[in-house]
C-alpha cells in the first residue's frame, strides 16, 4: 500500500460528498489564521508600545469601543455565513437525500470487540434473517441459515469491498459497545451503537485501498479495531463478491 | 451564618488539628485545596508522561521504571493497552475533577472570594470544611482504584457504557470506585457552590454593589451557578451507572447486547447507551466553563493589576460570562453529532455553538484592547496572565470547525478535538492558574515567590506546552484517531508518528519546567521577601487584609467607596486608588 498518501494534513479525499466538507475545513482554518494573526499584531505591537517604562504613564480613560464592536460584529457575520452557507447545506444534503435503495448497495457493518463485520445481501438483494437468538461465538451476527434469502448471503469479516461510482449505505450497528466506523479519505464517520440501527452512505469515485479505523474508545483492542477498505472497480467488486458468495454456498 | 459573624470566641489559640487539619477558617480550607489540588495535577500530569513513552516508543520497555510498574500493568516493562487505557481515563479524570476544578474553585474561590467581597469568611464555614474533606474521600477513593485487581477505571474519562458497565464487572473494581468516587466529588462541589453563592450574595462589604465587585468573583458566582445546576444529573447518572454494575439494573444497557460473541443473560436490556451520554454533557459541557470562567477571573485581575488601568469593558465583560453560563447548558449535544443525528437537532446544536462563541470573543478583545494605554509590567504573574490570552484564543478559534456538524463528521474523535480543548484548559487554564498562584501567594503567605525561578519556570512551560498540543492538530487534520494505544497500526498514524515523538519529548520537558515552580512554591514559604499588606499597589479588598490575613480577616470591618479597578486616575496622588480607601485618602 501507498504510504505517501498521508501525511500531516487531509488524506485526498476519494468521496463524492468530501468537498464540502474539506472546503469547509479550509475556509475556517484561513478565517482563524487571519484572525490570529491579527490579533497577535496587534497584541505584540502593545506589549512593546505600551510597556512600562520612564516617563510613560498609562492612561485613565478607555479608548473608544467601536473596533472591538465591529471586530464581534464581523466575527458574528462570519460564523452565520459558515454555518448557512456551508455547514448547514452540506450536512442536510448528505444527511436528508441518500441515494435510493434501487440504485445503492446495502451492507450492514456491524462492529464487536475488536473486528468489523460487513453483510452483503448476496445476488438476490435480499439480507437472510438475523435473529438475536441466534447469536453464537461461531455466528455473531445470528444469522438463520435455513432462511432461502440468507443462502447467498457474504459476510467479510475486516475486510470491505464495494465498488467505485456506486452509492453505498452501510447501516451502521453495534454487538456490545460503542464502536465508531470512521474512514477518513471517505469522510464518512458514524458512531456504532448497540440497539440503534444508523444508516449512512457514501459513494466513492476513485479506486484504492484505504484504511477504516475504529473512531471510539472499545476496550483493550481499540487501537487494532481496522478493516481495510478496497474499492473496486464494477468488474473486480463482481469478481470478488462472486467469489465470496460460492465460497458460502460451499 | 452565627458562628462565622461573632469571631470573638475564636480569638483564643485552636489546637493544631483544629486550626490546620480540620481547620472552618476559609483561608486555611483554601490553601488545603491548592495544595492538594496541586498534588493531583502534578500526579495526573505523570500519567500522561507515561503514556507518553508508550505513544513514541510503542511497544519498546520503559527503562527503569518500567520494572517497577507491576508485571500486569507493564509485561517486560512494556505498557499493556489495559494499563494505557486506565492511565488515560484518570489523567483526564484527576486533571479535570482532582485538578483544576479544586485549584480555580476550591483553592482561589475559598481564599480570595471572601477576602474581595470583604467577608469575615464564607457564609457557611463547617459546610466549607466538610465540601474540602469530601474532596479529599473522593480523592482518595480515585487513588486507592489503581490497587483494585484489575486495576483503574478504563473506558475513558467520559466511561461511556455499555462499555463501562461490562468492563471488568464486579464491585472491588476500578470503574466502580470510579463512580463512587465521582458521587463524593460532585457532592463536594455542590456543597462548596451553595457557600459561594450565599457568600457573594450575602455578605459583601458596606457599599460593594455588585458592579463593583472585582470580576474575579463575578466569574466565581456565575461558576458556582454552574456547579449547582449541572452537577446533578451527573451524580444520577453515575448512580445509575452503579447500579448497572453492581444491581442489575439496564440503565445504560440496550436489549440483546452480546459481549465476546453471546448475548449476556444477565442483563435485562430496554436500557439505552445514548442517555448516559446526554447526561454526561448535560454536566460536562458546562464543566468546561467552570474550568475557564475562573482562568478568566484571574486574568482579569491581574491585567487590571500590572497595566495599571481600569478594566477595559468591565461591564460587557460581566454580561459576556453571564450569557456564556445560560448558554452552556444548551451546547452539550455537540458532543454527540456523530451519534445520528438527525437535521433539527444537530442545526439547534450548531447554531447554539456558533453563539457561545460571541461572548468568548467579548472577554478576549476587551482584554486585549485594555493593554492600549497601559503601563504594562512585565511581573510573573503578568507573564502567565499574557500567555494566556493567544493559548486561550488557540483553543477558542479550534473550536469552530468542531462545532460545525458538517467539519465535525471528519475530525470528531481525533486528535484535533485533543488539541482544541487542552488549548482551553492546560496552556489556557492552567497558565491562568500560575498567574493566579504568583499573584496571591504574597497575601496567602506574606512572602514573594522568586521572580528568577518565576523566569525559568515560564519560559519553559510555555514552548514545551505548545510543544506538546499545537502538532495534534496535524494529527488530527491526518485523521488519526484520539485514545489509540499504538497509532503506528494505522499508515495514517505512522505518518504522523515523528510528531507524537516530538510531543513526548516535549512532555517530558514540561515536566522539568517545572521543577523551579516547586522550589520555588516551599522555598519561598521561608526564604521569599517579606510583603506589605498590598505588595501589587492593587485596588481590590483582599489587599486592605494584613499579609497573611489573620483570623476574621480584616482588622476593621471594610467599606468600599469605588469601582474595582480604578487605576491611574487624574490627579490622585498615586496610580491607584484602592476600593477601601476614602476620597482625598
Amino acid at each position: 500500500m501507498d504510504q505517501s498518501i498521508y501525511g500531516w494534513w487531509l488524506p485526498p479525499d476519494v468521496s463524492v460528498h468530501g468537498a464540502g466538507i474539506d472546503h469547509l475545513i479550509s475556509v475556517l482554518h484561513y478565517f482563524m489564521a487571519v484572525l490570529f494573526v491579527g490579533w497577535g499584531l496587534f497584541f505584540a505591537y502593545t506589549l512593546i508600545r505600551f510597556r512600562k517604562r520612564e516617563g510613560h504613564a498609562a492612561t485613565y480613560e478607555p479608548i473608544a469601543g467601536s473596533l472591538s464592536k465591529y471586530l464581534e460584529i464581523a466575527v458574528a457575520i462570519f460564523e452565520v455565513f459558515v454555518l448557512l452557507g456551508l455547514s448547514m447545506p452540506v450536512w442536510a444534503s448528505y444527511k436528508n437525500d441518500p441515494p435510493s435503495e434501487a440504485e445503492a448497495l446495502r451492507v450492514r457493518v456491524t462492529a464487536q470487540q475488536f473486528v468489523w463485520n460487513f453483510h452483503y445481501a448476496g445476488p438476490d438483494g435480499e439480507f437472510g434473517r438475523v435473529d438475536i437468538s441466534l447469536v453464537k461465538r461461531l455466528n455473531p451476527l445470528g444469522r438463520d441459515f435455513d432462511d432461502p434469502a440468507g443462502k447467498d448471503d457474504v459476510v467479510s469479516v475486516g475486510i470491505f469491498h464495494f465498488p467505485v461510482n456506486k452509492p453505498v449505505v452501510a447501516e451502521v450497528l453495534s454487538l456490545d459497545v460503542i464502536h465508531s466506523f470512521n474512514i477518513p479519505a471517505l469522510r464518512v464517520k458514524q458512531d456504532a451503537i448497540p440497539g440503534i440501527n444508523v444508516p449512512v452512505w457514501f459513494e466513492a469515485k476513485e479506486t484504492g485501498r484505504f484504511e477504516l479505523a475504529c473512531a471510539q474508545l472499545c476496550g483493550s483492542g481499540h487501537y487494532r479495531m481496522g478493516a481495510k477498505v478496497f474499492i473496486d472497480t464494477a468488474e473486480q467488486y463482481q469478481a470478488w463478491i462472486a467469489e465470496k458468495v460460492k465460497e458460502a454456498q460451499e | 451564618m452565627s458562628d462565622s459573624h461573632s469571631h470573638g470566641d475564636h480569638h483564643h489559640e485552636l489546637p493544631f488539628w483544629r486550626k490546620y487539619v480540620f481547620s472552618v477558617d476559609h483561608k486555611v480550607i483554601g490553601i488545603q485545596y491548592g495544595v492538594t489540588a496541586l498534588a493531583f495535577l502534578f500526579f495526573g500530569f505523570c500519567l500522561m508522561m507515561l503514556m507518553r513513552w508508550q505513544l513514541a516508543y510503542p511497544g519498546k520497555a520503559l527503562p527503569l521504571l518500567g520494572g517497577l510498574l507491576g508485571t500486569k500493568n507493564m509485561p517486560g516493562g512494556v505498557m499493556s493497552p489495559d494499563f494505557y487505557n486506565q492511565l488515560g481515563a484518570m489523567h483526564g479524570t484527576i486533571m479535570v475533577f482532582l485538578g483544576v476544578v479544586p485549584l480555580a474553585v476550591g483553592a482561589f474561590g475559598n481564599f480570595v472570594v471572601p477576602l474581595q467581597v470583604g467577608a469575615p469568611d464564607m457564609a457557611f464555614p463547617r459546610l466549607n470544611m466538610t465540601s474540602y474533606w469530601v474532596y479529599f474521600v473522593g480523592g482518595v477513593v480515585m487513588l486507592v482504584s489503581f490497587f483494585m485487581p484489575n486495576g483503574a477505571a478504563q473506558s475513558g474519562w467520559t466511561n461511556y457504557p455499555p462499555l463501562s458497565d461490562i468492563t471488568d464487572p464486579g464491585f472491588w473494581t476500578g470503574q466502580t470506585l470510579w463512580l463512587i468516587g465521582m458521587v463524593f466529588l460532585i457532592t463536594s462541589s455542590l456543597l462548596g457552590s451553595v457557600n459561594t453563592i450565599t457568600t457573594i450574595v450575602q455578605m459583601r462589604a458596606k457599599g460593594l454593589s455588585f458592579f463593583r465587585l472585582p470580576f474575579f468573583v463575578w466569574s466565581q458566582l456565575v461558576t458556582a451557578f454552574l456547579l449547582l445546576l449541572a452537577f446533578p444529573p451527573l451524580e444520577a447518572a453515575g448512580i445509575f451507572q452503579l447500579m448497572d454494575r453492581v444491581a442489575g439494573t439496564s440503565f445504560f444497557l440496550p436489549t440483546g447486547l452480546a459481549v465476546g460473541g453471546e448475548v449476556s443473560k444477565a442483563i435485562a436490556g430496554g436500557g439505552s447507551p445514548l442517555l448516559w451520554q446526554h447526561l454526561f454533557w448535560f454536566l460536562a459541557h458546562p464543566e468546561v466553563y467552570v474550568l475557564i470562567l475562573p482562568a478568566i477571573g484571574i486574568v482579569a485581575e491581574v491585567v487590571a493589576n500590572n497595566t495599571r488601568k481600569p478594566l477595559w469593558g468591565y461591564r460587557s465583560m460581566v454580561y459576556a460570562i453571564i450569557v456564556l453560563g445560560f448558554l452552556s447548558f444548551v451546547v452539550w449535544a455537540h458532543h454527540m453529532f456523530m451519534t445520528g443525528m438527525g437535521t433539527g437537532m444537530s442545526t439547534f446544536f450548531q447554531v447554539t455553538t456558533m453563539m457561545i462563541s460571541i461572548p468568548s470573543v467579548i472577554v478576549l478583545t476587551s482584554i486585549m484592547i485594555g493593554l492600549w494605554g497601559a503601563s504594562i509590567r512585565f511581573t510573573v504573574p503578568m507573564l502567565f496572565a499574557l500567555a494566556w490570552v493567544p493559548m486561550f484564543g488557540i483553543g477558542g478559534l479550534t473550536g469552530l470547525p468542531l462545532g460545525l456538524t458538517t467539519s465535525d463528521i471528519y475530525l470528531h474523535d481525533t486528535y484535533y478535538v485533543i488539541g482544541h480543548f487542552h488549548y482551553v484548559v492546560a496552556p489556557g487554564t492552567i497558565m491562568a492558574l500560575f498567574a493566579g498562584i504568583y499573584y496571591w501567594y504574597p497575601k496567602a503567605t506574606g512572602r514573594k515567590m522568586c521572580d528568577k525561578l518565576g523566569h525559568l519556570h515560564f519560559w519553559p512551560t510555555i514552548i514545551a506546552l505548545n510543544g506538546v498540543f499545537l502538532p495534534m492538530f496535524f494529527q488530527g487534520m491526518a485523521g488519526v484517531s484520539r485514545r489509540l494505544y499504538d497509532q503506528t497500526y494505522y499508515l495514517h498514524g505512522q505518518a504522523v508518528q515523528d510528531l507524537t515523538v516530538f510531543q513526548s519529548w516535549s512532555a517530558w520537558v514540561l515536566g522539568l519546567a517545572q521543577i523551579p515552580f516547586i522550589i520555588n512554591f516551599f522555598v519561598s514559604l521561608k526564604k521569599g521577601d517579606k510583603v506589605g499588606a498590598n505588595p501589587w499597589d492593587s485596588t481590590t479588598l483582599e489587599w486592605a487584609a494584613p499579609s497573611p490575613p489573620p483570623h476574621g480577616n480584616f482588622t476593621a470591618p471594610p467599606v468600599v467607596y469605588r469601582d474595582p479597578y480604578e487605576y491611574s486616575v487624574p490627579g490622585a496622588k498615586k496610580d491607584y486608588s484602592p476600593q477601601f480607601e476614602p476620597e482625598g485618602a
